[in-house]
């Protein structure tokens, strides 16, 4: 299997089979360990991350750190584009060239969709994309995973309730995908301006599941097994106006979840902004900040196959 | 005597069934310029027996290229080439949408990477010839307005 990882671009989770995301999946459950500072490893000894974030993250690039130092390398990059020649208007494909030569393995974030694609084109060394725009967040996708397998034990079978904003929000778009892929029953709660965009149904669709369409939250929470919950992105919006009248249509708190099954599930890719009432992080159900770990471990697996360290 | 609308070129490529309305698209793409010498005629909605109606393209002393002819395939997939010697039509073909499109039109989302000054030609998968779908490679956005992203 680790044949088929070596060297390979993560730029979307298409590039993967469903065998692919399951061996990922099991190595990061071994990897939980030393994500937890338990146990120490030197699998990638000497091995540099480049690590470059055109847009402001804080889970994903500090998750990505943390990997790589949990398995002994070393990162280097920015996070802030006034330090560096990108603030002079030089191109992505020549930084990329140059971070090649410096680095291993890169994980680029870009606000431009295709970003990543085009990054891996003109690196030799494996791209790993941490987000480009509207587009592609593959490990956030199995990070997802991870997160329902580890809590629920299995992905296939499950009612996974998606609400938010499924038209610009990059996350649901990657993580239906593989659901569907899974064979998870899915759900989509939204306001019809932000519903999962028709082509993205289309190819839910040709994997043989048939996901429901609702507006309604309350009629939903009461069959899922999983609420993934997403912020609706004000940068995302092109008129404020559409934003204004979307923004804080859906509130999970207390009330709400006295309707739902007593093994639910809530998940978040999270920053949230008031999506979910804080009075719902004692409750079982809040799986969001394990969900945040569990993103160290499974890109420990995912920097372990593409580097060759993990079979 | 059967009467010509427009007379028979020596030499050059008559573009025939070429969907109807299209004519002008072609014009486009084939450049139809100050700087050129030679007589370009152009005939719109003539009856067609395949397709009802078609426009008709007639360039004297010229032929076409294949990134020409890839860009007629992606705005009227019926099209047929006629390549003109001495009045003999000595080459005809239909036009042939190929399954890459590399460098002939941008992609539509103002949001992708190829759209931003990178050293790149836009790239797409022919996802279906008809209708015409196409997707880039880069940001995965499906476009089927090809006319309005021709480069």
């Amino acid at each position: 299997m680790s044949e088929n990882f070596k060297g390979m671009d993560v730029v979307s989770i298409r590039d993967f089979s469903r065998e692919q995301i399951e061996h990922v999946l099991k190595l990061a459950e071994k990897m939980v360990p030393i994500a937890k500072g338990e146990e120490r490893s030197i699998l990638l000894e000497g091995s540099v991350l480049g690590s470059l974030f055109y847009e402001p993250s804080t889970r994903t690039r500090l998750s990505f750190e943390a990997a790589m130092s949990r398995l002994g390398g070393r990162t280097l990059g920015f996070d802030a584009l006034g330090g560096s020649s990108v603030a002079k208007g030089e191109t992505l494909a020549d930084t990329i060239r140059m971070v090649d030569s410096y680095s291993d393995i890169i994980v680029l974030r870009h606000p431009q969709e295709g970003a990543a694609r085009l990054a891996a084109h003109f690196a030799k060394k494996p791209i790993l994309n941490a987000g480009d725009g509207a587009g592609q967040h593959p490990t956030q996708t199995m990070l997802d995973l991870f997160t329902i397998k580890k809590e629920k034990k299995k992905i296939e079978g499950n009612h996974v309730a998606i609400v938010g904003d499924l038209k610009y929000g990059r996350t649901v778009h990657s993580l239906s995908e593989a659901l569907a892929m899974f064979g998870a029953e899915l759900t989509f709660v939204a306001p019809p301006t932000l519903q999962m965009p028709k082509e993205h149904l289309k190819t839910i669709e040709s994997m043989g599941t048939k996901p429901k369409i609702t507006s309604s939250l309350e009629e939903s929470i009461k069959t899922a097994d999983v609420l993934y919950v997403t912020r609706i992105q004000k940068e995302r919006f092109p008129d404020p106006a559409e934003y204004a009248k979307v923004a804080g249509m859906y509130m999970i708190d207390l009330n709400l979840l006295k309707d739902a099954k007593k093994d639910l599930i809530i998940m978040h890719p999270l920053p949230r902004v008031g999506e979910i009432a804080p009075e719902v992080d004692a409750t079982p159900h809040a799986k969001y900040f394990e969900q945040a770990f569990n993103g160290v471990p499974v890109r420990m697996a995912l920097l372990s196959l593409v580097l060759g360290g993990s079979k | 005597m059967k009467e010509f609308k427009v007379t028979p070129i020596r030499n050059g490529t008559v573009i025939d069934h070429i969907q109807m309305g299209m004519a002008l698209k072609v014009l486009r793409i084939i450049g139809v310029k100050e700087d050129i010498s030679s007589t370009v005629s152009v005939l719109m909605h003539v009856p067609s027996k395949k397709a009802g109606w078609k426009d008709i393209v007639k360039i004297e002393d010229r032929e076409l290229d294949p990134k020409e002819l890839d860009k007629i395939a992606l705005v009227s997939p019926d099209a047929t080439i006629n390549i003109i010697r001495d009045y003999n039509v000595a080459e005809k073909f239909i036009v042939e949408v190929p399954n890459v499109i590399k460098g002939i039109m941008k992609c539509s989302n103002p949001s992708c990477i190829t759209n931003k000054n990178e050293p790149v030609e836009p790239e797409f998968v022919v996802e279906s010839k008809k209708p015409i779908a196409l997707r880039c490679v880069y940001c995965d956005r499906v476009t089927s307005d090809v006319s309005e992203n021709l480069i």
